[in-house]
This record gives C-alpha cells, sequence and structure tokens, in this order.
C-alpha cells in the first residue's frame, strides 16, 4: 500500500508540474506585461532595461525556476485587473462556487442513490420506468439550457425566483460568505445548484443502478437471500457497498467535471464565482489571472483524483494489487 | 487440384442478398420490435435530413446579408399573436427567419459532432490497437496518459484551450476557425474513452487462435491488427461512438453558448441559444426555446438510439 501512496503521490507532482509548465507557457506568450506596467508612451531604451531588470530576456528554464519557486510560495502574479494579488483575488470567489457545487452535490448524493436503488429493485414497477424516461431526458439536456429555462419560467413567467446573484450573504471567515443562512441566500441558491446537478443527477441515477442490478444478480447476495436475511438489509448493507465502489471512481472524475459546468451555470446565474471570473479574465486578456485559474483549478483536480484513487485503493483490494503490480 | 466449383454444387446455390441477410440479422429483428428504437431512428433521420438539405428547403439564407433585415428582429412564431406570415418560427434578434437558422444550425451541430467523433475514434483506435497488442511498457504509458487526460473534463480543457486560442489570435480569426477548433478540441479531449474500450477487447481477441494462426502465417502486426483484431472489435467501438456523438453535441452548445465556439453569423444551435439568452427577459422567448427543443430532441434521439444498440450489441460495456 506505502508503495501505491507514493507511486500515486509522484504521478500527482508530475501531473501538476506539466500544468505548471503550460501555465507558464501561457504566461510568457499571452499579453505584454510591460504594456500593462507602463502603458504605450515610453522610450524603448527605458523598455529594454525594465525587461532585463524583470528578468525577461533570461532563458526560458530560468525563468520557469523563477516562476515554480514564486508559485510554490503563493506568487501567481498580479492580476492587470484588479491590482491585486491574483491567488487572492481567485480565493475570494473560490466560496461562492464552492456552494455551488455543495449545493449540487448534496441534491446528486442525496436523490441519486435512493433512486437508484429503488430502480434497480423494482425495475418493471411504473415509478422505475418513469424515472429511467426522466433520466434520459434529463442527460440530454446541456446544463446551460436547464439554467435558462429554469430562469424562464420560475423568474420572468412566474416571478417566484430570482434569476442573478447571490443575494443576501452572511460573512463567516476570511473570505467565506455563506448563502446557507439567510432565505434569501436559499432563494438565491437553489436554481443554480438544481441546474449544475441537472446532467449528473440522471447520470449518477443510472450508473447506481446499472451497478446494483449487477450486484443483485451475483452469488453472494443470492446467498443472503437463501439464508433468509431481511431484504433491506441485502439491499443497502450487502449490495450497497459494493455498488458505491465504482460510483466513487466515476464521482471522482465527475467533480472535476462540475468545476467545469459552474463556468455555465455561473455564466447563466450571474454567481460572482470563479468560473465567471475566468471568463471575464479571458475577455480581459488579464494574464496572470488567468495563469493563476488555471493553477487552481489544476490543483482541485488532481487533489480530488489522487484522493479518490486512493480511498478506491483502500477499499477494493483487488484493485489495490492490480495496479501495484502494474 | 483439380477445379473445385465442379466438385461443389454447394456454392452454386445463390447467397441471399446483403439488404435480406441484413433484414433477418438479430439486430434488424430486435430494431423492429422495438417501437422506441424506431421512432427515434425516424425522428434523427428526419433531423439529419431535414439539416442537410437546409440549403434547398430553408425560406431564406441565414449567411445571405441582403436577406436580413435589422427591422425584422424578434418577431413570433406563427402561433403568437404579432407574427408575420413569411417568418414561419419567427426572427432571431438580427432580424434572421429562425426557421432557416435552426437548419443550418443544426446542420452545423451534427457536423461538428460527428467529426469530433471521428477524430475521437481515429486516435483513440489507433493508440488502443497498439496498447493493447504491444503490451509492455508502451501500454502502461498509454494508459497511464489515458488515465490523466481522463481525469480532466473534457468540458473544462475544451473551455481553456479555446478560451486561450481566443485570446491568443483575437476574435476575428478566432471566429473563422472555430469549426476547426472546435472539432480539434473535442476529438482530442475525449481519445481515451475510445483508446480503453478498444484496448480491453484487443486483450481479450489477442488470445484467440486466429490471432495465433495469422502470426504463424507470418503476417505483420500492422496487419494483424488492422485486418484481423479491428474487425472483430467494431461492436463496442459502434455502441460507445453512439453516445459520443451526443456528447459531442452538447458540448459543442456548450461552449458556443460560453461565445468559445461558433460565432453569432453563422451559428450552431449553442449560440443560436446563446444569443436568444439576452433577449429571454424582454419575453422573447422563441429565439432560445424552440433551437432548445431541436437541440434537446436531436440528443435525446441519439442517446435513446445508444441505449438501444448497447442492449442488442453489448449490454455489459456501458455504464451510466
Amino acid at each position: 500500500m506505502f508503495a501505491y501512496l507514493v507511486k500515486r503521490l509522484l504521478q500527482a507532482i508530475a501531473v501538476m508540474l506539466a500544468i505548471s509548465l503550460i501555465a507558464f507557457a501561457i504566461q510568457g506568450n499571452l499579453g505584454d506585461p510591460l504594456r500593462e506596467l507602463l502603458g504605450q508612451s515610453v522610450s524603448e531604451e527605458v523598455r529594454q532595461q525594465l525587461r532585463e531588470d524583470l528578468g525577461l530576456n533570461d532563458p526560458f528554464l530560468v525563468q520557469y525556476w523563477r516562476f515554480l519557486g514564486s508559485a510554490l510560495q503563493g506568487d501567481l502574479g498580479t492580476s492587470y485587473f484588479f491590482k491585486e494579488p491574483a491567488l487572492e483575488v481567485i480565493l475570494k470567489k473560490l466560496p461562492a462556487t464552492m456552494e455551488l457545487v455543495f449545493g449540487a452535490t448534496i441534491i446528486i448524493i442525496g436523490l441519486s442513490v435512493p433512486l437508484g436503488i429503488y430502480t434497480a429493485i423494482r425495475p418493471n414497477s411504473i415509478l422505475s420506468r418513469a424515472i429511467m424516461a426522466i433520466s434520459i431526458i434529463g442527460i440530454s439536456i446541456p446544463v446551460f439550457l436547464t439554467a435558462i429555462l429554469m430562469i424562464y419560467f420560475f423568474s420572468v413567467e412566474l416571478g417566484w425566483m430570482p434569476s442573478f446573484g447571490r443575494g443576501e450573504t452572511v460573512h463567516i471567515i476570511g473570505s467565506w460568505d455563506t448563502n446557507f443562512l439567510t432565505v434569501d441566500g436559499w432563494a438565491h441558491i437553489i436554481m443554480p445548484s438544481i441546474a449544475l446537478s441537472s446532467i449528473m443527477l440522471p447520470m449518477f441515477i443510472r450508473l447506481i443502478r446499472a451497478e446494483m442490478m449487477e450486484v443483485m444478480q451475483s452469488e453472494y447476495v443470492r446467498f443472503a437471500r437463501a439464508k433468509g436475511i431481511a431484504p433491506g438489509r441485502i439491499y443497502f448493507v450487502h449490495a450497497l457497498k459494493n455498488t458505491l465502489l465504482p460510483v466513487i471512481t466515476v464521482g471522482g472524475v465527475q467533480i472535476g467535471t462540475m468545476v467545469a459546468y459552474t463556468i455555465l451555470t455561473e455564466t447563466v446565474f450571474s454567481w460572482p464565482g470563479m468560473g465567471s471570473m475566468f471568463l471575464e479574465a479571458v475577455n480581459r486578456v488579464d494574464t496572470p489571472l488567468i495563469v493563476a485559474y488555471l493553477i487552481v483549478v489544476g490543483f482541485i483536480f488532481v487533489v480530488t483524483n489522487t484522493i479518490v484513487d486512493l480511498i478506491y485503493g483502500l477499499v477494493n483490494p483487488t484493485v489495490k494489487l492490480a495496479r501495484m503490480g502494474a | 487440384m483439380t477445379d473445385q466449383t465442379a466438385e461443389n454444387p454447394v456454392i452454386a446455390i445463390r447467397r441471399p442478398s446483403r439488404l435480406r441477410e441484413f433484414w433477418a440479422s438479430n439486430i434488424a429483428y430486435s430494431f423492429r420490435r422495438n417501437p422506441v428504437a424506431i421512432v427515434s431512428m425516424a425522428i434523427f433521420l428526419l433531423i439529419t435530413g431535414v439539416a442537410f438539405c437546409a440549403p434547398l428547403i430553408a425560406p431564406f439564407d441565414p449567411y445571405d446579408p441582403a436577406q436580413i433585415d435589422i427591422l425584422n428582429s424578434e418577431y413570433p412564431p406563427f402561433w403568437v399573436y404579432g407574427a408575420l406570415p413569411e417568418f414561419s418560427l419567427g426572427t432571431d434578434d438580427q432580424g434572421r427567419d429562425l426557421l432557416s437558422t435552426i437548419l443550418y444550425g443544426t446542420r452545423l451541430s451534427i457536423i461538428i459532432g460527428v467529426c469530433a467523433v471521428a477524430v475521437q475514434a481515429f486516435l483513440g483506435i489507433s493508440i488502443g490497437l497498439i496498447s493493447g497488442y504491444v503490451g509492455g511498457r508502451t501500454d502502461s504509458v498509454l494508459m497511464r496518459l489515458a488515465d490523466i487526460q481522463l481525469s480532466f473534463s473534457t468540458l473544462m480543457v475544451a473551455i481553456i484551450f479555446l478560451a486561450l486560442t481566443q485570446a491568443l489570435f483575437g476574435s476575428e480569426i478566432f471566429s473563422r476557425y472555430a469549426v476547426v477548433f472546435l472539432i480539434a478540441v473535442i476529438g482530442v479531449a475525449e481519445w481515451p474513452q475510445y483508446a480503453r474500450t478498444v484496448r480491453a477487447t484487443v486483450l481479450a481477441e489477442k488470445k484467440k487462435e486466429y490471432v495465433d494462426s495469422a502470426r504463424v502465417l507470418g503476417f505483420g502486426p500492422g496487419r494483424i491488427m488492422l485486418r484481423h483484431i479491428l474487425p472483430n472489435s467494431l461492436s463496442p467501438i459502434f455502441v460507445i461512438s453512439t453516445v459520443q456523438v451526443a456528447n459531442a453535441i452538447i458540448s459543442e452548445a456548450s461552449l458556443s453558448f460560453l461565445g468559445l465556439g461558433m460565432p453569432p453569423s453563422q451559428p450552431s444551435l449553442g449560440s443560436l441559444i446563446s444569443s436568444g439568452f439576452d433577449y429571454i427577459l424582454s419575453g422573447s422567448w422563441w429565439i432560445t426555446v424552440i433551437p432548445g427543443a431541436v437541440l434537446v430532441t436531436l440528443v435525446l434521439v441519439i442517446n435513446l438510439l445508444g441505449d438501444w444498440t448497447r442492449d442488442v450489441l453489448n449490454p455489459k460495456l456501458y455504464k451510466g
């Protein structure tokens, strides 16, 4: 297990290095830092002097090494637009995005497990058929369209729900303001969360159903039945455990996908998170902010995937052995 | 060796035609018995057929500035009060006939989706074949790369890549080559799906006797991979392809919605929905809702067909 852990961590570091290299290459080629610092009306000599002072004439690897050093100390440059450290700008926006992801995750877990189990146990009931029919429609509607249609029906036509922003928030600590402590905050976060979960929820229902049906066919479940164990215990204790293994791996990848979908939901609902910030940064060619976003999001992806792989290795001994050999 | 046909009268019996053979096959049988598959196939053929005949049947040409009048903008579809008879589904924010724009847009969405999947399939099948057949170190390196690529969501990779390309080249050049960029990025980001599936089937096929006999006959690895193993691995490839096309169309729409795909001057369904979004608060719902309905119907029937092919060809392959 220890060897696997080390191997997995090394891979995570290698991927992070690759991401930082890409980010650095972008920084060097996108926009001109001198123009941002000096403006247009400066003589060529001053320009060259500053290039030399900033180390922009150094060899590529030397510059990359410097970039890596300051990145490790949390310095990812200063945003051209906000005139603040880029990492700070992102960390300020992070809680809004994370609350959205959290809301959607609660909806997904809360609904997909019971619905997935139910449709697996009673595949032929009318309710199961309805759930499966709705879920294939759900998979076919892009997240942004769900969001737009919800705004149209509940905000424009019915006027029940607010259509943009976070509404009233409560300050917790640092840059973390939460939506979950006021009624207005809840009203604002409900539609974006549902929209964000709208494509993943049906996917998880289908996944859990398929896995559960497969497990229900297996020998040990049949044996448990023959022993006369209560059906409820078989479903939730015996079968569910093995169903959740593949769900964990898919879930890990989907957390990353969810971060991508936040860009869509945040754009539609004008949610002040880091997804909409990224698109604005791209429109303003705010290179340091783009680079910082890239590194932060890459970091989130690598960390979640590493953790998920490690958990999977811990709970599933067969995979652990196979992977350790590989 | 004498003339074999003379000794073997069985060969003289005519084989049934290809069409008849297909009609009698398992696939065709299950298709005929499955109303959902039949309806989905009919709708799919209808949408693609109409979309590809767009230049012939569309009442207007949305790419021709002479036919667009900004004064015609935001007319509602025919069943809503205030509609103009010549614009059956109304007009969009620029005064283009919505029906014609949707037809052209659907064609564009389908082309991008199918081409992107063709790129995925080409990359994924080549890598999967090599990885499974060669094995060893090559295999573990390629599959590790696939793992890493898969751990980054396609949409995220595509958003970042397209956003950077747009910032780098400026939106002028970007929108001229948007189709190419979209196909390339959706195509490259999803290759592991194919590579993994193909590798898994290659590993199973490799052990079979026909591969051994081909090797004994002295065929090279390239020939064995392409002419012997690949034809036997086609059904899982076919199964994931349908789902991948549906996903690619959704990805394209999402990217265009964010302004990272097709420009408003040559809209796909996604960019059409996006341009309508600015007007939905003022009540012009049709610019968003009608193309949205077309998009959902298209993706839905492809997904339903995908479910059906999976059940017929390979019930265990694809979950979720």
